[in-house]
């Protein structure tokens, strides 16, 4: 039996704009998505801001009810079965907010270990294991709201691990920590594996996902678009090479241009201060590099390069649609 | 049953921690009661009549019981759903209600600490000292009101599930409140097509058993009626709970956007 399974579930939400005369418009947020992830495994989900992860996320931990289609958390539906489900999720999203700013760290994971139903006897231990789990023994008795941004992730961690979930549900849990941070964060999502969770992940961060993913399904505009092992997705666009070429001031014209040169699958520019990265995916056989350095014509050109395909340019080809 | 009791013991007590520790809206529960009860007593003062002005002593002390209860309850979930707390704590097991109820009793002690503070204020600033036959009875009314109160408090909690902006309506209910329940004007002195609106809120019974345990009267009968009418809320909150919690999950209002 899978631990997580989605079939064709759909979600769609009415808007409404206008004063005087009001116009509702439906929006599909998530279109017939469709996957499983098998007890232990650490399955990402990745995707672009409004690709519907989080709308899919919220159906499977019963915070939205589905517009159609089933979903099934241990074999325990989504809409019948919403108590049994809950029991057995942890939830977990990034950013500041989800915990109470003014009680200590000790304090949350005490009011939220009577909410998820930890018996009184263990959570005394429970809540010490956690802390010291997360790195936040010696700081659980100050007040959340002096906490950093790194702190608050970490407290957010072990409180979805309170009532210890079987299934794991983690919504971008580094956004916006610091490099040492969301290191320290990959070990903790990895050690959940190792204690046989299964954890549902959707990030931004491709190395992340490459690092822990067991399995990977790309969404984009609310349907899933690719699915596999990080390999698997990386040889999707294997057989081809990636060139980068630094520029500095590069047109929308030269772009499109390049776009359209023979043996290209995709142009993308990525923006670093000053300098633009045009990264141009290609053929494996196809000789593009003065062709694409003709078409820039009079820009600036710094450093040129050619290398293997990641898993994040994997990424970047599914969800531009090329 | 200890389980139930201990979970619904140290919820109360965090929630009131949250209540209690911010020093800026600590100094607003204590000025905003007394503010309102010092404009009623000015008013009330000027005829120089201390039956009247028992009788209003009385009532601002209540007044102040409603604003921080009636009024905070409106605006409770909504700083859950700011916080982004509300959808942690409906995507728990334990039932919505059995959430709720603490957070609203919490509540009510912070409504009952404006009764003693207005009658202190009363005491100290106008020297009014309120004549009271029976304290027993008085104290068990006054604790009754408040907690039948917290019961409407949950009743109003409940409608801000569903939708993100019912917090206004707590500001809408405040005012009306004081006239509905008689705090410091007689219901006979209002339109007899209100008295059946007034007769739906358990707080306008217990200001009655305020007064006549005050007055040297039996508070017993108003009392039933004050935990009955709070005890029809408490159970159609809790059905309005399930109801509306799934209303929000169909409609995505848990979340702030």
């Amino acid at each position: 039996m899978p631990a997580v399974e989605a079939v064709d579930l759909r979600r769609s939400f009415r808007t409404h704009s206008g004063a005087i005369r009001r116009t509702r418009k439906d929006v599909e947020a998530v279109k017939g998505v469709t996957f499983s992830i098998e007890p232990g495994e650490l399955f990402g989900l990745l995707g672009p801001n409004g690709a519907g992860k989080t709308t899919t996320i919220k159906m499977l931990i019963t915070l939205l009810l589905p517009t159609s289609g089933t979903a099934r958390v241990l074999g325990h539906d989504v809409v019948d079965d919403v108590r049994e489900v809950r029991r057995r999720i942890g939830y977990v999203f990034g950013g500041d907010r989800g915990l109470y700013e003014r009680l200590s760290a000790l304090d949350n994971l005490r009011y939220f270990s009577e909410l998820y139903g930890v018996a009184p006897r263990e959570q005394k231990q429970r809540i010490g294991e956690l802390l010291e789990l997360v790195g936040l023994t010696g700081r659980e008795k100050e007040r959340v709201e002096g906490y950093s941004r790194g702190m608050r992730q970490r407290l957010h961690i072990a409180r979805g691990l309170l009532h210890d979930p079987d299934v794991i549900f983690l919504d971008e849990p580094s956004i916006g920590i610091d490099p040492v941070g969301a290191r320290e964060l990959r070990a903790t999502i990895g050690a959940l594996t190792a204690q046989g969770k299964t954890v549902l992940l959707t990030t931004h961060y491709m190395f992340e996902a490459d690092e822990l993913c067991d399995r990977i399904a790309v969404i984009r505009s609310g349907e899933i678009v690719a699915e596999g092992t990080p390999q698997q997705l990386k040889q999707g666009v294997a057989g081809g090479r990636v060139l980068e070429v630094e520029t500095y001031g590069v047109s929308d014209d030269a772009v499109t241009a390049i776009g359209g040169l023979a043996g290209v699958r995709s142009v993308g520019v990525e923006e670093r201060g000053q300098l633009q990265v045009l990264l141009v995916q290609c053929d494996a056989a196809a000789e593009i590099t003065q062709s694409v350095l003709a078409r820039l014509g009079d820009v600036r050109v710094g450093r040129v390069a050619t290398r293997e395909p990641t898993l994040e340019d994997a990424y970047v080809e599914l969800v531009s649609g090329s | 049953m200890t389980r139930f009791l201990r979970q619904q013991a140290i919820c109360y007590w965090l929630q009131l921690k949250i209540l209690t520790t911010s020093a800026f809206e600590g100094a607003l529960a204590v000025f905003f009661p007394l503010m309102f009860a010092t404009a009623t007593l000015l008013v009330y003062r000027v005829r120089g009549d201390a039956d009247a002005l028992q009788y209003a002593g009385l009532g601002v002390a209540i007044m102040g019981m409603w604003t921080a209860q009636g009024v905070v309850a409106a605006s409770l979930l909504s700083r859950e759903r700011w916080a982004g707390t509300l959808e942690l704590v409906v995507a728990a097991p334990t039932s919505f209600s059995r959430i709720l109820v603490p957070i609203c009793l919490a509540m009510s002690t912070i409504g009952i600490y404006c009764v003693v503070a207005t009658m202190i204020w009363e005491r100290l600033v106008f020297g009014i000292r309120l004549e009271i036959a029976s304290w027993p009875l008085f104290l068990l009314s006054v604790l009754l009101t408040g907690v039948t109160l917290a019961l409407v408090g949950f009743f109003i909690a409940v409608t801000a599930v569903r939708y993100r902006t019912a917090w206004s309506l707590g500001a809408a209910l405040e005012y009306p409140g004081w006239l509905l329940c008689g705090f410091v004007i007689p219901l006979s002195a209002l339109p007899a097509w209100s008295h059946p609106i007034s007769w739906a809120i358990p707080t306008t019974w217990g200001m009655d058993a305020i007064r006549s345990a005050a007055s040297g009267g039996s508070p017993w009968g108003d009392l039933a009626i004050c935990l009955a009418v709070g005890a029809a809320y408490a159970v159609l909150a809790s059905w309005l709970g399930r109801v509306l919690v799934d209303s929000a999950r169909r409609h995505a209002s848990l979340a702030l956007t």
